[in-house]
């Protein structure tokens, strides 16, 4: 089933439960962000692009992968916007895709190494075989 | 039985559109005790208002209904008229059938049926009316002013024009508040200091005005026109008719060590001092946390040396009793404590400074007599980063939710005043939004961009890191989509302000109200902007919101004009729709006097006839009629039905109901 950009706009503002009208446009998030100069997207347009609906492209931003999830952004943000959970939901978002994933059980084998905890193999499954 | 006039106003069409202005005068003809019934199309027109007049005098009316606007609107031009035509005008009430029916409805029939309902609704309450008087009480003539800052010292040079006699309460040694600290006012440029010293001393000159510097407003009682306020006098330990404020003991002082508040705890003062140059009074006073005599009994240098005699170590605080009629609050602002902004550093560095301390570090009679240096060091500060809404317009509960207001500007003048001074160094002002509304203030804020070559930059600074003998700041810039990384010598913070602590305690004593944020409310925030809602208490200055000079000289002027309104009468006219108890009917359970806003119940003990010739004492409440505004929450909260409102009695409010449901 395709959904509108406006309806994954939607879905993330639920997941991460951040009203984006409460921003006021400070730029305080992009202010203090440390991976500011990693990113493609930044703090700040996250909230205005979920708020326009734009979400293709922050589907394919670079920047959710750069997020530290450090929180200073949700910490110093003067109006309790929390840019950093918006950034996690788009994460989410693109994890959690239906049929997109990264991992097949058959390849499992090969990929095992000594090391690895069990429980990292039980949450790969949890995340990417649905 | 009234005899009752009905008089049904068409408004032009605004009514009689949408209500047959004819059937409603035919139905409510037929009500109990109406004697006449009639329509006219403008019933508040001179020829509408003879209309009535005659109708009260051929017809012998003793009670008038008047369906026509709110009476928000008109009452008070009806009930003059019925006064005039010799009825008491307690005994007219208006009926809303343009508001409340014909501009909210569509249907005629439905419209006309509404405004017959509205129409009786009145009569009902008329038959029940009684004549009504406002009662008087005397006025005293002499006004209160709380805090003596700008707003302060205004109210009080006002007022005293006009000829009557005002007390400041000031709880610094010397007036002048927050703008004895300023160094130059936007948008002129002209120095603080050498606008406000001499209001300063037209104050002290003045011999209407007396000022209690050093002192604290402790209780206030009574109502308009009628308060009692008791002053407490702190002990300064200096005789106030004594002392030349020669500043021989300030000199001598040997302890010295005592952070100066007056600069911000940028230098140091004496244990005796006098807050600065033009001090008014100019006394000194001894700050008795850190007087080695007065915490140990050993010292006694400023008596030494005082050729006056001044110094008495034995002053104790001193109550003093005074009645006004009118009160002034005018206890300003202070900066917010920066405690929850971490990221800025203030508590890491001494060279990140609030636009404060920044106006002492710049004032000629500041901690480096106006040459801009880094606290730190002492160096000329190269490069300065200015912060804007440092702690305003925060929802988080770090700071407050409002603007500040005088960031802006007063942003703009440090930092055209330092490329002014020091065009050598560089000056980045971060901002959400410019907010200049007012007379030259846009102008100002471009100056300081065009003429000055500050750079403004929109967006906000992230963190500012101390390294070295640098301030790293890290900030967005929005409209490059970039993060900026400045290596700063100085950073400036845009603290928010906040009305006086005090201030809370003292809206307790005035029973005046105060919104979240603390600031007093005014009695309209449209049409009464300098009055309090309570009766004689007027408000001046931040005290009532963020504003900044000539705001706050306006609004001093305007109360000092309210409060001259009320001082002029002798007597003044009370409210005559007050609350009274039945106190056959009162129990003494305190709960009318516990509800009521203004403290206008009292209790006391009375001797009741009982039967068998016996008396018993019981405590019954009674309503002192010159406080009592008639809110009506008594009536509410009682109990035993003792308590009711005159003109609002719970028998008309049921008669009321009651045909409405008919």
């Amino acid at each position: 089933m395709h959904t509108s950009e406006k309806e994954m706009a939607e879905r993330i503002k639920t997941i991460s439960g951040v009203n984006t009208r409460k921003c006021m446009k400070c730029g305080k998030c992009s202010g203090t962000c440390p991976s500011f100069h990693e990113m493609d997207i930044h703090p700040h347009e996250f909230i205005a692009m979920v708020e326009k609906g734009q979400i293709e492209k922050l589907l394919k931003s670079t920047s959710i992968w750069m997020c530290l999830s450090c929180f200073a952004c949700v910490e110093r943000c003067p109006r309790g916007v929390e840019p950093a959970k918006i950034i996690e939901a788009v994460r989410l978002s693109v994890i959690r895709q239906q049929g997109a994933n990264h991992l097949a059980p058959t390849k499992i084998p090969e990929l095992l190494d000594e090391n690895l905890p069990q429980q990292a193999i039980v949450s790969a499954f949890r995340k990417y075989s649905k | 039985m009234q005899r009752i006039g009905v008089f049904i106003c068409w408004c032009g069409s605004n009514i009689a559109n949408t209500v047959d202005v004819k059937a409603v005068a035919q139905a409510l003809s037929h009500e109990p005790g109406v004697v006449y019934s009639t329509d006219y199309q403008y019933m508040c027109s001179e020829a509408g208002q003879n209309i009535v007049k005659d109708a009260i005098k051929n017809y012998e009316l003793t009670g008038v209904v008047i369906c026509a606007c709110s009476p928000r609107m008109h009452e008070a031009t009806f009930r003059k008229m019925a006064g005039a035509a010799g009825l008491n005008p307690y005994m007219l009430e208006v009926a809303n059938i343009r508001e409340q029916c014909s501009w909210i409805h569509k249907d005629k029939v439905e419209g006309t049926q509404k405004a017959i309902i509205l129409g009786r609704t009145a009569i009902a309450k008329v038959n029940l009316n009684a004549p009504l008087t406002a009662g008087e009480s005397p006025v005293t003539k002499r006004a209160l002013v709380i805090g003596g800052g700008i707003a302060g010292i205004q109210t009080a040079l006002d007022i005293a024009d006009a000829g009557f006699e005002v007390d400041i309460v000031e709880k610094e040694p010397t007036i002048g508040g927050k703008m004895t600290q300023l160094d130059k006012t936007f948008p002129t440029l002209d120095c603080a200091a050498c606008i406000l010293t001499p209001k300063m001393v037209d104050v002290a000159q003045n011999d209407k005005i007396k000022i209690y510097s050093y002192s604290e407003v402790k209780s206030v009682k009574g109502f308009v026109g009628n308060f009692t306020v008791q002053i407490n006098k702190k002990a300064r330990y200096v005789k106030e008719d004594v002392c030349t404020g020669c500043g021989i003991c300030t000199e001598k002082c040997p302890q010295k060590k005592v952070s100066n508040e007056f600069n911000l705890g940028m230098n140091n003062r004496s244990a005796i001092y006098i807050p600065f140059a033009q001090a008014v009074p100019k006394i000194a006073t001894i700050d008795a946390n850190s007087c080695t005599m007065l915490k140990t009994g050993k010292c006694g240098v400023c008596a030494k040396v005082c050729t006056a005699k001044a110094i008495d170590y034995t002053q104790k605080d001193e109550i003093v009793e005074e009645k006004y009629g009118a009160i002034v609050v005018a206890t300003g602002f202070n900066p917010i404590k920066l405690d929850n902004y971490g990221e800025y550093a203030y508590d890491q560095s001494p060279d990140v400074v609030t636009s404060l301390e920044f106006e002492r570090l710049m004032n000629a009679a500041g901690p480096t007599n106006g040459v801009l240096l880094r606290p730190s060091d002492g160096e000329h500060p190269k490069t300065i980063v200015f912060v804007q809404c440092v702690g305003s317009r925060d929802t988080t509960g770090c700071g407050k939710t409002y603007c500040s207001k005088i960031c802006c500007m007063y942003t703009a003048k440090h930092a055209m005043l330092v490329r002014e001074k020091y065009p050598d160094t560089e000056v980045y002002v971060f901002y959400i939004d410019v907010r200049t509304p007012g007379k030259n203030f846009d102008e100002f804020y471009r100056r300081a961009v065009e003429d000055y070559g500050v750079h403004y930059i929109k967006g906000m600074v992230g963190k500012v890191a101390p390294s070295g003998s640098k301030l790293m700041v890290q900030a967005s810039d929005l409209l490059e989509n970039d993060q900026m990384n400045i290596a700063a010598d100085m950073v400036v913070l845009a603290a928010a302000i906040e009305p006086d602590k005090t201030a809370r305690s003292l809206a307790t004593m005035l029973t005046a109200s105060m919104d979240t944020n603390d600031f007093f409310t005014e009695a309209h925030p449209k049409l009464r902007p300098v009055e309090s809602p309570t009766a004689g208490v007027y408000l001046s200055g931040v005290c009532q919101g963020p504003k900044d000079i000539p705001e706050t000289v306006a609004q001093a002027g305007a109360a000092a004009s309210k409060v001259i309104g009320l001082l002029v009468k002798d007597k003044l006219m009370c409210n005559p729709f007050v609350a009274h108890s039945n106190e056959l009917m009162c129990n003494g359970c305190s709960a009318c006097e516990k509800v009521c806003p203004y403290g206008a119940i009292t209790y006391s003990d009375k001797e009741f006839k009982m039967p068998n010739r016996t008396i018993a004492v019981r405590r019954v409440a009674s309503v002192n009629p010159a406080v009592c505004q008639g809110c009506g929450a008594c009536t509410v909260a009682c109990p035993s039905g003792a308590m009711d409102l005159n003109g609002f009695s719970n028998n008309q409010i049921m008669a009321e109901v009651d045909a409405i449901c008919r």
